[in-house]
């Protein structure tokens, strides 16, 4: 489902990542796994669109992702791919609601409040849809995040690091949210991480120490 | 959701920061429209009142004050001219027609003004009920003076000596009111019209004469007075002024040096005297409005400088939105949106404040229904007013929408 071809990416200038080939099949998860500094987010806003690579390809289905035009891919990315980020970067001048609302409208998608409640339910957030963003806890926002990756039922899951700030308990239900809530879309689900707590969970890794 | 409500939700957020915004503009804009609606209410009436003038002839005195006292009626006149002297001067072959005013008396603070029905005509009064004055002691009354006072038709009043309403009454004398002009927002709204000679009768009561002339109401021998001409009087009859037009505009350069120099006469210019009155007030008008402008561009300013600000802390914002799927295109609008609602609700803020501070002034200085000053009125040149606080809310966003338009959503992501 999502092929790397040729992939040539600097993450400074000394040191330079490429990855020939790889593949990603539907429904499979993958953890790109690499001390900070190793170019694991740059690796992963190549894959979610953020970012053109010096050299390569990203196909998602068949889809080119760096052939796109700058507002297809913008509406591409808002539509198929779900970022979830180490802080939970919500809009704090909005609600729960809104933030929601807000990633339907962005992504071109016809703005449903029913899927929005869905979504939140799922994660325990069905009373918070109101709430402001500054009155929820860490572990809240995080959730909320997720729900905004999830909620445009995107083919691809991007989670950046989304363990780092939450201690052992939390670490773990996140990932295994992540992971369910991928496989409940239909969606393959990548995290980029230095969690040796992580590590276990997930089959297909990518080491980008070793490279 | 939208981009609009998306714009509207980040105000909102900062309820302080946004209220100093828009009083600043709102208090920019404000000020302009004072200065916009005085301005040109007042420059319109004054020419709508001085049309059809060319030369003013009244007693010697400030040349300003005697267009002020007899065409606008605001101030006092300067005194008054022989008759005869007057007379002798309609005679000029520079004439074309010459409107004599008597004034002297006012009734509750309006002035009551003799003259004849040419006064009217200069100013295409019409009327709205009964007939124009032709006998002694009858006055035909403006609208203002008729809803102000609550007068009809048949009313009968006595005036007051003086030209402000706390003289004494002149109780020998009534007036009886037999006709209403319609509103022309010109000097006759507030003007209560009559025979010059009703204004001799109640000075000079003490004439056993005058009392009686007054009980035949008609008098043949004035009978052409009433609507055009000069009154016939005594050798010591007198007026408070004469308004001149001239046959041609050779007139105007010799006559008011004849009247100046060979007279005991005065003559002034209307269109002269406004003009240095304008010249007068520009000053202080032009000092207050480049104000108003120094508080507007300070006002785009401080949009600007927490717009910039706050995209700073924002950014983060902006590169998720992007990375939601908005365009570059979308968040500049986004940041546009956010300067233009600022501004636009200041300058809606200013169109209020400006047009009720107008008519709250008005309602403090009884004068001002005189000048025909009222702040519900949109004068021309608010448009644009309204245009520069949009502008100015372009203005102030533009540099910090094309650095949200410049987002660059890895690194800034990458950052955290």
């Amino acid at each position: 489902m999502i092929t790397i071809e040729n992939l040539n990416f600097g993450y400074s200038e000394k040191r330079i990542l490429s990855i020939s080939h790889m593949e990603i099949k539907e429904k499979q998860h993958l953890m790109i796994l690499g001390k900070s500094g190793s170019g694991k987010t740059t690796l992963l806003h190549i894959l979610g669109g953020l970012l053109k690579p010096a050299q390569g390809k990203v196909l998602i289905d068949d889809t080119d992702l760096y052939g796109l035009s700058g507002t297809e891919m913008d509406k591409y990315r808002g539509q198929n791919i779900g970022l979830v980020f180490q802080k939970a970067h919500l809009i704090s001048a909005l609600t729960v609601k809104d933030n929601l609302l807000l990633a339907q409208y962005f992504s071109g998608t016809t703005q449903d409040k029913q899927r929005i409640k869905e979504v939140l339910d799922t994660l325990n957030l069905g009373e918070k849809l109101n709430s402001k963003v500054r009155q929820l806890s860490q572990g809240e926002q995080q959730r909320v995040t997720i729900a905004r990756a999830l909620l445009n039922k995107p083919r691809l899951v991007l989670a950046d690091e989304p363990t780092a700030s939450l201690d052992d308990d939390n670490a773990n239900s996140v990932i295994q949210l992540l992971k369910e809530q991928a496989e409940n879309h239909n969606a393959s689900l990548i995290i980029a991480t230095h969690d040796q707590r992580v590590k276990a969970a997930f089959d297909l890794q990518l080491n980008l120490d070793e490279q | 959701m939208n981009l609009f409500l998306l714009s509207w939700k980040y105000i909102k957020d900062k309820p302080l920061n946004t209220f100093l915004n828009v009083l600043l503009m709102g208090l920019g804009i404000a000020i302009i429209l004072v200065l916009l609606i005085l301005n040109s209410q007042l420059e319109e009436n004054l020419s709508k009142n001085k049309r059809g003038i060319d030369l003013v002839v009244g007693a010697k005195g400030s040349p300003l004050q005697l267009i002020l006292a007899n065409v606008y009626h605001i101030d006092f006149p300067t005194g008054n001219i022989k008759l005869d002297e007057a007379k002798a001067l309609t005679r000029n072959r520079q004439v074309k027609s010459a409107i004599p005013l008597a004034l002297g008396d006012n009734y509750q603070g309006f002035r009551i003004v003799g003259t004849n029905h040419d006064y009217v005509k200069l100013y295409e009064g019409a009327l709205s009920e009964g007939a124009l004055w032709k006998y002694n002691l009858e006055c035909t009354i403006g609208p203002n003076v008729a809803m102000q006072l609550g007068l009809k038709v048949g009313d009968v009043f006595f005036g007051a000596h003086g030209l402000s309403d706390t003289d004494l009454d002149h109780d020998e004398a009534s007036y009886k009111v037999v006709g209403i002009l319609e509103p022309s927002n010109t000097a006759l709204d507030n003007l209560i019209l009559t025979n010059i000679e009703s204004i001799w009768q109640v000075h000079d009561h003490t004439e056993e004469e005058g009392e009686k002339e007054a009980d035949h109401d008609h008098q043949p021998v004035l009978g052409s007075a009433y609507e055009t001409g000069m009154p016939e009087g005594g050798p010591d009859a007198e007026i408070t002024s004469m308004l001149i037009q001239f046959r041609s505009a050779m007139g105007a350069v010799t006559m008011p040096r004849m009247i100046n120099s060979n007279t005991n006469m005065q003559a002034a210019s209307p269109a002269f005297e406004t003009q240095r009155l304008f010249s007068l007030m520009g000053i202080g008008v032009n000092m207050i409005k480049s104000f108003a402008y120094i508080i507007i561009v300070i006002a785009g300013l401080s949009i600007f400088i927490s717009l910039y600000n706050a995209l700073k802390d924002r950014k983060y914002d902006l590169a998720i939105m992007r990375s939601l799927g908005a365009s570059k295109s979308k968040l500049f609008v986004h940041v546009i949106f956010e300067g233009i609602i600022i501004t636009t609700i200041g300058g809606v803020l200013g169109f209020i404040l400006g047009h009720g501070l107008v008519e709250f002034l008005t309602g403090l200085y009884e004068k001002s229904d005189a000048i025909g000053i009222s702040g519900m009125v949109l004068v021309k040149g608010e448009f644009y007013v309204f245009l520069i606080s949009v502008g100015i809310g372009v203005l102030a966003s533009i540099l910090p929408a094309f650095n949200a338009y410049r987002t660059d959503i890895s690194k800034v992501l990458a950052q955290e």
